[in-house]
C-alpha cells in the first residue's frame, strides 16, 4: 500500500491541541483548505507535546528532509518549531524546511504559500477564511 | 502526567489505490476530529505519501473507502496492522474505530479535562544559548540536564515543568529560553528584539530587587513560613500569611502562586539547589576542558 513521493510540496500540519495560543479560526481554515487539496500530509495534534515525548516520528520527518521537495511545516514561531525538533533529538535540515507561523499570518497567506491546488467538493471550492 | 502513558498510534487515512476519496467536508470533519483527540494523522494518496510508511515509528491504524474488501496490511516489523473500512461510517463511527483500536491502553489526549497534561516545558534557542548553565542552577525540578556527548544544556525532564511557570526564562541572559504555549514574545518563540534583550537583562536584576538571589529569597520566605506555622495555632493563618508574603516575588518572576505554594521545604530546596550548582559546575568545567583540548590539537 505504499505510495510513492510525487513532486507536490510537502506539508506537516500542528493542530496546537492543548492550548489557545493558534488562533482557532486560522488553524481551522488552514486545516479545511488542507483537506480539501488533493495533495498527502501529515497532520499532528500537537509538536510541543510529542516533542515532550521525543517521539520518533519527528526523528522520521527530520530524516526525510529534501532540499528538492520542500517540508512546509505550518504550526507556529519557527524559533520555537526548530527547538521542539532538537528537544526531540530530530535535527531540522536549514535547506529544505519552510516553518509557517499560524500565530502571526493568515490562513490564506498560508495557504497561498504552501501552494497547494484546492479541490472542488461538496463544499466551498476555497478554503473557508474568516473576513 | 505522560510518564504514564503510551503514545497514541498514527492514523493513516488512505486515498490512494483501491479507496474511494473521503467527500472534503467529511475529511475536514474528520481530520480535526481525530487530531482534537490526540491522533496523528498521515493522508496517503496516488502518487504523493508525505513520508514512507515503512520508516514510520508510531504503530499505526488505516482507514478507507474500500467498498468491502478490506486489505491485509503488516508494519515493517510484520505485525498486522488494524485497517477499517469506513466506507459506510459517519465521522464519529471513524473515530470510534481508532479508540478501539487503542485496546484501552491511556494516552494523554487533549479532550481529558483534569487529566490532560498540558505540554508547558522550556525549549532552548540553540543559536542563543551560550550553556552558561544559570537556568540549570534556578530550576528546583530537575527539568534541565547536560548532553552527554558535548556538555551542553538539554531539557531532560520537559514533563516535571511546572504549568504556566516560565520563570526560568526570566534567568537566562541571552533569551535563550522559550515556552512555546506563552501567550506573548519572545518568550513564546517570537523574534528577539535587543530592546528584548535589555528588557530579560532587567529581570534578571529581579534578584537585586528583592535584595538578594531569587533562590536565597525562596529559601528564606519558606523558612519564614514554616517557623510561623510551627508558632501559630491556625494552619489557614499561617497559609494566608505566606501566601502574602510570596505575592511580591510571584509578581515579579512570574511564577504562579500554585509552584510557590507547593514548594518542597527549605532542607530539600537546600539540596535540590546544591545539587543543581555541582551539575552546572561540572558541566561548564567539561566544555572548558574540551574546548582547551580542541585548541591545543
Ligand atoms: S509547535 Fe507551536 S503550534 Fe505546534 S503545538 Fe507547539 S505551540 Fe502549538
Ligand atoms: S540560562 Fe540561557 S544561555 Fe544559559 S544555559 Fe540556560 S538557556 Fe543557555
Amino acid at each position: 500500500m505504499s505510495e510513492t513521493a510525487g513532486s507536490t510540496p510537502r506539508v506537516l500540519y500542528c493542530r496546537c491541541a492543548y492550548a489557545q495560543v493558534v488562533p482557532g479560526d486560522v488553524k481551522d481554515a488552514v486545516l479545511d483548505g488542507l483537506a480539501r487539496s488533493s495533495a498527502a500530509f501529515e497532520m499532528v495534534p500537537d509538536l510541543c507535546e510529542m516533542a515532550a515525548r521525543r517521539d520518533g516520528q519527528l526523528a522520521d520527518i527530520a530524516r526525510a528532509v529534501d532540499p528538492a521537495r520542500p517540508l512546509h511545516i505550518v504550526a507556529c514561531w519557527p524559533r520555537a518549531v526548530r527547538g521542539l525538533f532538537h528537544l526531540a533529538d530530530a535535527r531540522l535540515p536549514d535547506a529544505g524546511v519552510e516553518i509557517l507561523n499560524m500565530r502571526a499570518e493568515s490562513a490564506a497567506d498560508l495557504l497561498a504559500r504552501v501552494g497547494l491546488d484546492v479541490e472542488s467538493g461538496s463544499g466551498p471550492t476555497t478554503p473557508q477564511v474568516p473576513a | 502526567m505522560i510518564a504514564a502513558t503510551v503514545p497514541p498510534p498514527r492514523v493513516v487515512l488512505y486515498e490512494g489505490a483501491g479507496s474511494a476519496p473521503l467527500d472534503p467536508g467529511e475529511r475536514t470533519r474528520l481530520l480535526a476530529a481525530l487530531l482534537d483527540r490526540g491522533y496523528a494523522v498521515t493522508r496517503a494518496v496516488p502518487g504523493g505519501a508525505a513520508r514512507d510508511d515503512a520508516s514510520a515509528a508510531a504503530a499505526f491504524v488505516v482507514l478507507g473507502r474500500f467498498g468491502g474488501t478490506v486489505p491485509d496490511v503488516h508494519d515493517a516489523a510484520g505485525r498486522p496492522v488494524h485497517v477499517h473500512d469506513i466506507g459506510m461510517s459517519t465521522v464519529d463511527e471513524a473515530v470510534a474505530l481508532v479508540e478501539e483500536s487503542r485496546a484501552g491502553r491511556p494516552m494523554n489526549r487533549p479532550d481529558a479535562g483534569a487529566a490532560t497534561w498540558k505540554p508547558w516545558f522550556p525549549v532552548i534557542d540553540t543559536a542563543r544559548c551560550t550553556n552558561c548553565m544559570q537556568c540549570l542552577s534556578f530550576c528546583l525540578f530537575d527539568v534541565y540536564g547536560v548532553s552527554p556527548a558535548d556538555h551542553t544544556l538539554r531539557v531532560e525532564n520537559p514533563a516535571n515543568c511546572k504549568v504556566n511557570c516560565p520563570a526560568c526564562s526570566r534567568v537566562c541572559p541571552e533569551v535563550a529560553i522559550m515556552f512555546p504555549k506563552y501567550h506573548a514574545g519572545p518568550i513564546d518563540g517570537a523574534p528577539v528584539s535587543d530592546a528584548d534583550v535589555h528588557r530579560e537583562k532587567m529581570k534578571v536584576d529581579i534578584s537585586a530587587l528583592l535584595g538578594g538571589d531569587i533562590l536565597a529569597k525562596l529559601r528564606e520566605r519558606s523558612a519564614e513560613a514554616k517557623s510561623r506555622f510551627s508558632k501559630e495555632r491556625s494552619a489557614d493563618a499561617a497559609l494566608a500569611e505566606r501566601r502574602r508574603c510570596l505575592t511580591k516575588l510571584a509578581d515579579a518572576a512570574a511564577i504562579p502562586r500554585e509552584v510557590l505554594d507547593a514548594l518542597p521545604t527549605p532542607e530539600e530546596i537546600e539540596r535540590r539547589t546544591a545539587e543543581a550548582a555541582r551539575k552546572a559546575a561540572a558541566a561548564r568545567d567539561a566544555r572548558e576542558h574540551a574546548t582547551g583540548r580542541a585548541v591545543q590539537s
